[in-house]
């Protein structure tokens, strides 16, 4: 079991004939993803990477029976692909596009209401099940196939957590970047109730960072519903106010969003926050050796 | 982006929103001439920088006459202003915007966000106009009212009459509230603003609903396709580094410390200032070369951070994913032979093609301290700079 995406998962590259896709899709291949299609308007009917291209997403899927998409296409053209994707009815679409405006965001959301599909970022790394499916850009021979969870809104941040945790013998069940962006389509709450109900993750590791109250919200919804014990990591506790750190969504604004608030809501709730990105792989170990579930995550 | 009052209140008046007459001035003679051409009695002397508080830093006066707006302009013109949000080292004025004086009733805020929790964009109204909003929401937060927006319908007149009846407007002066409510929410989405902020929004004595200040900031992703509104950035607003590091498409942020940073990602990036920290050390940079560097970004990168007179020495700490470890070695390489290294410079490599990135570096003859870890990192930079 796992989160979003296992060994099954038929996948679709939205954008698969630009250099980026290209470069990933051939990653994803070789990590074993089963990528059945990519989507490129007007370059259907040809191949790449022995892949199928169709025009648009409905083609796709009615050909391939694909369940996921991820999305690559050029910031401009990103929040429309999320959409066809939506429209398709797939179950999953995974945007890695960075730089999308925001307002364009605010209408996919709407434009998402009542739809079934679940969007995964944007700005984000992408979602890996260790040994069966990595959807995205993230380096995959880092993760091990395990019992931690991983959640995060920065993609090297994760690789540094996943690292320490492969490391040191603890692999992971899911990782899942939901992204930097302020708008985006999975939050923390999400990932943390699938996870929850995951019965191949026994704990979760939550990154986040400064800007807006996400992570304060999940902090509250661990308190009140999480069965299983989560660590947490917040960047940019010296970000200075009103500037923004990179993301789009990482900005201290009128006070709001610092690190110290959330750290201090997430310890209130009963999260152990590391206390610098070097130790989170050790906090997470020593909070399972608490709650004796230490040789049950120990996975070489 | 931001960008200045004056540019702002051109933009709402385009929307239909109340601004008063107003013209930018970089000279005292051109702000002489503006203050005749606008004929009012009494005009008002404004500072134009990128930040707020210049009231009380003494930016913005009243002039009753000609002379007196001479002797304002050569007093702001050249000033630098210190506000609570320019920081201590404070900003020069180099523009005025000499407008028509008003005969104000009252003082209200009208202001327009992203909410991030609804995914919505928010308008909010106060009656405690001149006052920073974070103030209000601290002291009064029953005084400020809320209208989420639906993307696709908009702001809807009930909305904008529901925000005037709750912050007790007047009724005489209704329908231009609306109206002005409605121009700046068509602004706000037209023009892909990030933040769109009237405080004081007033009511003046002949019936009008007037923006007597304008603070707009706009969304970077949108600029691609708001030519305008990139043409209205002002250089002189911005630190020089960043402005290069702009160029070259680096996310890069100025900081107060001597320990240059050059990171991938930016949440690896925010982390690596704090570990620094964390160690007894003060970063003097944000600095997230991206995922698809090159080596020439890379020595791009390394020129903005030497070209920091506080720098004392660098910590790079690179986790490669796509970001391949050999291309960021060559281009330490190649960068420090290119400007010169005259400090200690501590790198960590890891992920993909580490192996390979380690090698070039050994093999470069450069005096390059190599780290483990991040910790081991930023604890080695941090004694090597004391």
């Amino acid at each position: 079991m796992s989160v979003y995406i296992n060994k099954d998962t038929k996948v679709i590259v939205q954008g698969i004939t630009g250099s980026t896709a290209l470069f990933h899709t051939k990653q994803m291949l070789e990590y074993g993803t089963k990528i059945v299609g990519g989507v490129t308007p007007k370059k259907g009917g040809t191949e790449v990477e022995g892949v199928p291209v169709f025009d648009t997403v409905k083609d796709a899927v009615d050909s391939t029976g694909a369940s996921a998409s991820v999305i690559y296409v050029p910031a401009p053209f990103a929040a429309d692909a999320i959409m066809e994707a939506v429209d398709a009815e797939l179950d999953l679409a995974i945007c890695i596009t960075e730089h999308i405006p925001v307002l364009d965001m605010v209408k996919v959301k709407r434009y998402m209401e009542g739809k079934k599909t679940r969007l995964v970022g944007p700005n984000c790394p992408g979602v890996i099940t260790p040994d069966e499916c990595k959807i995205g850009i993230m380096p995959g021979y880092i993760h091990k196939k395990g019992h931690v969870g991983v959640v995060s809104r920065s993609g090297t941040l994760t690789y540094e957590a996943v690292h320490q945790l492969s490391e040191q013998g603890f692999g992971q069940s899911t990782a899942v970047g939901i992204g930097g962006d302020p708008v985006n389509g999975t939050d923390f709450i999400d990932v943390l109730k699938a996870f929850n109900e995951d019965p191949d993750t026994e704990a979760v590791m939550m990154i986040g960072e400064i800007g807006g109250t996400a992570e304060e919200e999940a902090a509250e919804w661990v308190k009140q519903n999480m069965t299983k014990p989560v660590v947490g990591f917040i960047g940019g506790r010296t970000a200075p106010p009103g500037k923004r750190m990179g993301h789009a969504g990482a900005i201290i604004s009128g006070g709001k969003g610092t690190a110290e608030e959330k750290i201090k809501v997430m310890n209130n709730c009963g999260i152990e926050v590391a206390d610098t990105p070097a130790v989170m792989g050790k906090t997470l170990i020593g909070v399972l050796k608490e709650k004796g579930l230490h040789d049950k995550c120990k996975t070489h | 982006m931001n960008i200045h009052e004056y540019q702002g209140k051109e933009i709402l008046r385009k929307y239909g929103v109340a601004v008063p007459n107003g013209h930018v001035a970089y000279t005292v003679e051109e702000a002489v001439e503006a203050a005749k051409h606008l004929g009012t009695k009494v005009s008002v002397v404004k500072a134009q920088i990128h930040a707020g508080g210049r009231g009380k830093a003494g930016g913005v006066k009243v002039a009753k006459n000609l002379d007196e707006v001479r002797t304002y302009a050569d007093e702001i013109l050249g000033k630098t202003l210190v506000t609570h949000q320019t920081g201590p080292e404070g900003k020069e004025v180099k523009r005025l915007l000499i407008e028509e004086g008003c005969d104000i009733k009252q003082e209200y805020y009208v202001g327009l966000v992203l909410d991030r929790a609804t995914s919505r964009v928010t308008m909010m109204a106060s009656e405690e106009g001149g006052t920073e909003i974070e103030e209000v929401a601290e002291n009064n937060p029953e005084k400020i009212f809320k209208e989420v927006i639906d993307p696709v319908v908009g702001l809807t007149a009930f909305q904008a009459r529901r925000l005037a009846f709750n912050i007790n407007l007047p009724k005489e002066y209704l329908s231009k509230a609306v109206k002005f409510m409605l121009g700046l929410y068509q602004a706000f989405v037209e023009k892909d603003c990030s933040i769109a902020e009237i405080n004081p929004l007033v009511t003046t004595g002949d019936g009008e609903v007037i923006a007597l200040d304008a603070k707009l900031n706009f969304d970077d992703n949108s600029l691609f396709r708001q030519k305008d509104i990139s043409e209205y950035r002002d250089l002189d607003e911005e630190d020089t580094k960043e402005i290069e590091a702009s160029k070259y498409d680096l996310s890069y942020v100025a900081l107060d410390g001597n320990i240059g940073c050059m990171v991938n990602g930016a949440g690896l990036a925010m982390s690596t200032m704090d570990i620094i920290k964390h160690s007894g050390g003060d970063p003097a940079n944000f600095l997230d070369v991206g995922g698809g560097a090159t080596a020439e970004k890379v020595t791009e990168a390394f020129k903005i951070i030497l070209s920091d007179k506080n720098v004392k020495g660098i910590f790079v700490n690179i986790f490669g994913g796509i970001m391949k470890c050999d291309v960021i070695a060559e281009g330490v390489v190649e960068a420090t032979k290119q400007v010169g290294l005259e400090m200690p410079l501590v790198v960590r490599l890891e992920g993909t093609n580490v192996d390979l990135g380690k090698k070039i570096l050994a093999e470069s003859g450069l005096n390059i301290t190599a780290a483990e870890s991040m910790a081991d990192g930023a604890e080695k930079i941090v004694s090597l700079v004391k």
